[in-house]
């Protein structure tokens, strides 16, 4: 069973990230308002953004600890899907899947990646650039980029903030499979309590770079009103 | 009046000689410098880009002269360089690299530290959570998505050294068969009585060449931004 213990602290200018939490196996969220830190947090456990101080562990591996491990980002094996994408303009599809084996030597595994373009139903974009694709194709592409790298978590930063209502009915289901079929421990990243109660059990409420709950659907609840956001 | 003859064939093959030596060897220093330039903040950041400017503002002959005495037989690093590694570059067509490759350097710079600053320094973090260390993403990321701009600053520092004229000829002095580029040899006929026709078809030659070099990298880097914007 994945286990992540997060205890970090990091200074943003005058803001400050102060963030303690574990997770279990399945999906947790990291739910709160825009600029609550949260995407500070998913840059940490990345390692993308170093704590001032603090310990990153995952099971039984310390990602950070600070002064004395600082464990670099291509080494984490934690894979990330970002708000906009970020694929990789110059590649094609093929290619951006791709990536991450070539990088990490990994043998290609075809049954695994089959079932992985079958889920996500991208198949047929594969010779296609990421210019060439929708906002919502575009985004099933990052998923399947950061899973083809057989990460050990899974980081998801808002995954569907950039679409729109349409494109995240449309890509929401997708996220429901990749829970349930590929059985990846997941940190999603969110500020929109109905995405959150569809995908995640667990939720971490951040809120001006602090842990303020850890709990269940109920955070949600509370925030319902505030947080709700014009899709 | 298109017959040229052999000594001008001479001078417009050793012109192309040169300009592309000086290209090849200064595009692996344009892509450090430029890269350096636009990514790295360190100490005399503002000296370096002062530094790699220089030619442009200098009088040609200063530059030329600068050269003579550090790289001539008796200067700081000829001597070094003649004795020991049987380098020379007074009065021979490598010292007419060298002088013209340093005055295309400044604009092979300028054209590659842009296009490495307009790149989204976050796709190499997205590498980087792939597996790619930073000399990986640096080859398979950034020097591709840096193309147009390698492309474009490269046409510009061959055109620069093909008609590079004051450094060359002050540092290497006009030396037909060895170095009397174009340029040179348009000089030389000037000052002949009889010698319009012969410098009317090197100008033309000149034009010629420009006109090619020009709609080659335009192409170029046309084809390259397009692989870039992910069309």
């Amino acid at each position: 069973m994945t286990m992540l213990t997060v205890d970090v602290e990091k200074k943003l200018g005058a803001f400050t990230v102060e963030a303690a939490f574990d997770t279990a196996a399945g999906i947790t969220a990291l739910f709160g308002p825009s600029g609550a830190g949260k995407t500070s947090i998913a840059n940490m456990i990345a390692g993308l953004v170093t704590p001032d101080r603090g310990r990153i562990v995952l099971d039984d591996t310390v990602l950070f600890e600070s002064g004395r491990i600082d464990m670099p980002s291509y080494q984490r094996r934690i894979g990330y899907v970002f708000q906009e994408g970020r694929l990789f303009p110059h590649l094609t599809v093929r290619a951006n899947l791709a990536y991450g084996r070539r990088m990490l030597r990994l043998s290609a595994e075809p049954q695994a990646e089959r079932r992985i373009l079958d889920m996500l139903d991208i198949g047929h974009l594969m010779e296609r650039r990421p210019g060439r694709l929708s906002g919502g194709e575009r985004q099933r592409v990052a998923f399947g980029r950061a899973l083809m790298a057989q990460p050990r978590l899974l980081l998801l930063d808002e995954p569907l903030a950039s679409l729109d209502a349409a494109r995240k009915r449309e890509i929401l289901p997708y996220l429901i499979r990749l829970r349930d079929e590929a059985k990846m421990p997941m940190i999603y990243v969110s500020h929109a309590p109905a995405e959150v109660r569809a995908v995640a059990r667990q939720v971490v409420r951040i809120d001006g770079g602090r842990v303020v709950a850890i709990g269940g659907h109920e955070l949600l609840v509370d925030a319902e009103g505030e947080l709700t956001s014009p899709a | 009046m298109f017959d040229l003859t052999a000594d001008e064939w001479t001078a417009i093959l050793l012109s192309l000689r040169i300009a592309s030596v000086a290209t090849l060897a200064a595009l692996p220093f344009g892509i450090a410098v430029g890269w350096l330039l636009a990514r790295k903040d360190f100490w005399g950041k503002s000296v370096l880009d002062g530094v790699v400017l220089l030619p442009l503002v200098l009088p040609p002959v200063v530059t030329g002269y600068l050269l003579l005495l550090t790289f001539g037989r008796r200067g700081l690093l000829g001597g070094f360089l003649a004795d020991y590694l049987g380098i020379v570059f007074s009065f021979r067509w490598t010292g007419a690299a060298l002088a013209s490759g340093i005055m295309g350097f400044p604009l092979m710079v300028r054209a590659i530290r842009l296009s490495i600053e307009s790149i989204d320094q976050r796709l190499e973090g997205a590498a980087a959570t792939l597996g790619a260390n930073p000399a990986l993403a640096f080859a398979t990321i950034t020097l591709p998505l840096a193309l147009p701009g390698i492309i474009s600053g490269a046409v510009l520092c061959f055109a620069k050294a093909l008609g590079e004229f004051g450094a060359t000829i002050t540092f290497v002095s006009n030396i037909p068969g060895e170095t009397q580029t174009i340029s040179a040899a348009i000089y030389t006929l000037t000052q002949v009585p009889a010698g319009d026709a012969a410098a009317l078809r090197l100008v033309v030659v000149a034009i010629v060449i420009s006109f090619i070099a020009l709609i080659a990298s335009e192409w170029l880097a046309r084809s390259a931004g397009r692989r870039v914007r992910g069309e």
